[in-house]
Parts: structure tokens; C-alpha cells; sequence
């Protein structure tokens, strides 16, 4: 077995990036500079971790992780000592309610909720279903308007499994959350979680015989900005769009870009009208196009998108970057950051204008996520 | 009281033991001794088993050396002094 991870030592003002793989975690720690990495890992070696978040909402800071395997089963886990010690794995505090005929089979996305609710924690899992936690993620239970949702049935998994992995709270209102899963789409509640409407107006469904139904798209992942919240990105199975009210209804904006199939999805910390991308060639051949990494970022909300490239292999680069595989820091020059199947992970400290390698070898990358220590 | 083995990861949940003792009345079944790991020692049966109460699929349990799956599934009668032994299949990259 590895080396124990022993945690990162980082203080204020450092930059943190957490990597989760299919066999473990990584963490990197950087200064405001970000230039030069340090890596403590692998945590939780040999266990799939497609969920990671790090927490500053309450004063500390603090690292969530759902490590899983599938002898096993799936743990959701703390530390607030940046990966020294963990909650016990023992505590299991996710699981599907008797009597709903589910089990779980991954915790794919964790997402503190609002900064002025520091108890509030979702978790978006596998099978398709919302977790909410008001205790400080002592204790989860489902969201019962989607449990019970009518359109269950009907939603089936893609090639990832059955996932909810998207999770966008309302910055504005408690009452407002928007999710996305694959299949299935993005559904909203208005009234706290009580009912969900599908709200895939616009977005196609190129697998099936009905091209716009109105729930059972392949959403791959939604962006928004928490200062213009109404405002989203999607990236789907085919197609690239926007939304300027809560997905009530969506546009095309697959404009300039070499495809418009792709997974992975982030926007700017400080411009709302920038987002970034990694374009895919095709559902049936998923590397980046011509096997050239390529960044595309839109800095007017989609109306056009340019490559990024400086410091990206352009030749033999069959790369694939999935849905929860890139992120921003929170500096003023924006951290970029993305990672590969192939266990490379990039990282640009200038809003994406130039790029670096931080490591290679890794396992494959299924999430990113990045911070500034507080 | 019957003795169940626990495989390296699942002996953190066991005090860091690899034998577990159950006691009480020796369970006739497999699915009788699933129960009282349950009542019992909960965080080794979320291991073992999903909140559908099915063991996972990747789990294999065998009674003394013989694989339940082949035994009778859940309804595999332990026999008294028998050990049961969890183990991980070989399944996985």
C-alpha cells in the first residue's frame, strides 16, 4: 500500500486543489502564486471519491469527501485539518429510507449550501435523488418531492450510472435549488423541496425518438455565477446552452466551438458573462478534438467561444475531461483547474490565458475542486 | 455465540479485530445471522449488505469453505460451530 497521506500544511492565503480519482484523493497546496505544487495523497487509496467539497462557511475550513468502493459501499467523511484525520467511517450517514426499494451506490456531488445557512449541506447521489443535511451534515434524509417525483420511473442511467450531479442552491432564496442528472434533466423546486418541474425546455435528446421531451435529457453538467444566479450554462449530451432565468427556457450557444459534446463546465469566480469548457469530439469517440487540449472560454455569456491553448499538448492529446473535472479558485486572476482520465491535471493562475501541468500519473480524474484558505 | 471473519477494510469496524463474536443463540441461517449484525453491529452490515437488505454484489460469504451462493443463498444453515468467513470477490480494477 501507498505512503499515508498525512495532510496538507497550509495556511491562510494558500491556495488548495483537491483531486478526487478513481483510487483515491490527492491534495495540492500552492501559494497565491500558484506555480508550485506540493501533494499529499493518496487518501482513501483504492476507493473511487467522485465527490469532493471544501467548506469555509462557518469560519473553518473543512474538507468533505465520499470515498466508495464497490465491495463496500459509499461513506461520506470530514476533516478539519485538511486531510490529517477523518470522521469515522463507521457513521454512516447516507442511506436510501426503508420502503423506497433504493440503495446507494454513489455519492456524486456535495454542495454546502448557502453561506448564511452553514448547516446546510446537499449531496447529489446515485441513484438519482437529493440529500439534504441541516445539522452540519450530522444527519441526511432525502428530499422527499423527488424521492416520490412521478417521473422516477422513467429516469434511466447513462454511461456514468443513474447520477444526480448537479446541485445549485439559490443564493436569493432558501426555497429555490435546481438539479441535473443523467438521464433525466434538470428539474427545479420553487417551495423548498416539496415539488420539482422539469425544466428542459430547449435542451435536446439526440437518443431519443422524441428530440424535446420535456424530462429525460442527458444533462451533463449545469454552471452558474452566485452573483447573477438566474443565470445558467449547460452542457449536454450533445448541445451547449443558456438560460437566463432558471432554465425555464433554453438557448444554443454552441457558438465557434469544435463540438458541442462535452462534460465538464465552469464559470469565472468573478464574471458571470465568462465560463469554460473542454469540447469533446463525439459521444462514440469522447477525446478532446483532433487530439488537441483545448480550453474554450466565452467571456460574453456564450455569444462566442475561443480556445485556450498556451501550455496544452495540441498533438497526440486524446484527453477526456469528465463532468466534475474542472473548477475555479476564488483569486481575483482566476485559477482554472481540470484534471484527465488519463491522470494529468492542469492548472492556469491567469483566468485560462496560460496553462501548467501540476501532475501526471495519477488515476483517473473524476472531480476538481480548488480553494483559498481562509 | 457464532464467529464471523472480517476481511482488512472491514476490521476498523470491528475495534480493529478480524474475528467477530456474535453473541447469543447460535443463527440456523446466513439471513438469521444477517439480522443480528444489523441489531447488533450495524456498521459492519451497511458494509455487507445494502438498505435493501441484499448482500452486495461484490461480497461473497461463505460458511466454513463452502460459498453461500452455492449453499443455499441467505437460507445456508450454519452449522454449530462453524466459522463464516466475509471476503471481497476478486471483481474490481
Amino acid at each position: 500500500m501507498p505512503r499515508p497521506a498525512s495532510g496538507l500544511r497550509a495556511s491562510p492565503g494558500d491556495t488548495v486543489l483537491l483531486v478526487g480519482t478513481t483510487k483515491g484523493a490527492f491534495f495540492f497546496r500552492s501559494d497565491a502564486e500558484r506555480r508550485h505544487w506540493e501533494m499529499d495523497g493518496p487518501h482513501f487509496p483504492g476507493e473511487e471519491v467522485y465527490g469532493l467539497a471544501l467548506d469555509q462557511r462557518g469560519g473553518g475550513t473543512r474538507v468533505w469527501a465520499a470515498p466508495g468502493n464497490p465491495f463496500w459501499g459509499t461513506a461520506l467523511l470530514s476533516s478539519d485539518d485538511l486531510g490529517r484525520t477523518w470522521s469515522a467511517k463507521e457513521d454512516r450517514r447516507v442511506a436510501f429510507p426503508e420502503g423506497s426499494e433504493l440503495s446507494l451506490n454513489r455519492i456524486w456531488q456535495i454542495r454546502p449550501g448557502r453561506a448564511d445557512d452553514p448547516q446546510r449541506i446537499f449531496l447529489g447521489v446515485e441513484p438519482s435523488c437529493l440529500f439534504v443535511s441541516d445539522d452540519g451534515g450530522d444527519t441526511f434524509a432525502p428530499v422527499e418531492g423527488l424521492l416520490r417525483h412521478p417521473h422516477r420511473e422513467k429516469w434511466t442511467p447513462g454511461a456514468g450510472g443513474m447520477c444526480l450531479h448537479t446541485v445549485l442552491p439559490d443564493p436569493t432564496s432558501p426555497d429555490r435549488v435546481l438539479v441535473a442528472m443523467s438521464t433525466g434533466g434538470v428539474y427545479r423546486t420553487d417551495d423548498g423541496g416539496s415539488t420539482w418541474r422539469a425544466r428542459n425546455e430547449g435542451v435536446r435528446a439526440e437518443f431519443l425518438a422524441d428530440k424535446h421531451p420535456e424530462f429525460g435529457q442527458c444533462v451533463h453538467k449545469v454552471a452558474h455565477h452566485p452573483s447573477c444566479p438566474e443565470r445558467l450554462y449547460l452542457q449536454n449530451h450533445w448541445g451547449l446552452y443558456r438560460s437566463d432565468y432558471w432554465g425555464d427556457r433554453w438557448y444554443d450557444i454552441a457558438n465557434g466551438v469544435p463540438s458541442d459534446f462535452g462534460f465538464a463546465m465552469a464559470v469565472h469566480p468573478h464574471d458571470p458573462d465568462t465560463v469554460y469548457i473542454v469540447p469533446l469530439e463525439s459521444d462514440g469517440f469522447r477525446c478532446t478534438p483532433g487530439a488537441s487540449l483545448r480550453v474554450y472560454r466565452t467571456r460574453d455569456g456564450g455569444g462566442s467561444w475561443h480556445p485556450l491553448t498556451s501550455g496544452l499538448p495540441q498533438e497526440g492529446a486524446f484527453e477526456t475531461v469528465l463532468r466534475d473535472g474542472m473548477c475555479t479558485d476564488e483569486w481575483a486572476r482566476a485559477g482554472v483547474y481540470f484534471g484527465t482520465r488519463s491522470g494529468k491535471v492542469y492548472a492556469s493562475a491567469d483566468d485560462g490565458d496560460h496553462w501548467a501541468l501540476v501532475r501526471d500519473g495519477l488515476p483517473p480524474v473524476v472531480c476538481v475542486r480548488a480553494g483559498v484558505v481562509g | 455465540m457464532v464467529r464471523v471473519v472480517l476481511p482488512g477494510p472491514l476490521r476498523s469496524y470491528n475495534g480493529g479485530e478480524a474475528t467477530l463474536v456474535v453473541e447469543g443463540a447460535p443463527p440456523a441461517t446466513v439471513g438469521d445471522l444477517l439480522d443480528a449484525l444489523r441489531r447488533r453491529h450495524a456498521s459492519v452490515y451497511a458494509c455487507i449488505c445494502t438498505e435493501r437488505h441484499q448482500v452486495r454484489p461484490h461480497v461473497n460469504i461463505f460458511v466454513g469453505s463452502e460459498d453461500i451462493r452455492w449453499a443455499g443463498g441467505l437460507e445456508a444453515p450454519i452449522p454449530a460451530g462453524s466459522e463464516v468467513v466475509i471476503l471481497p470477490s476478486v471483481s474490481g480494477g
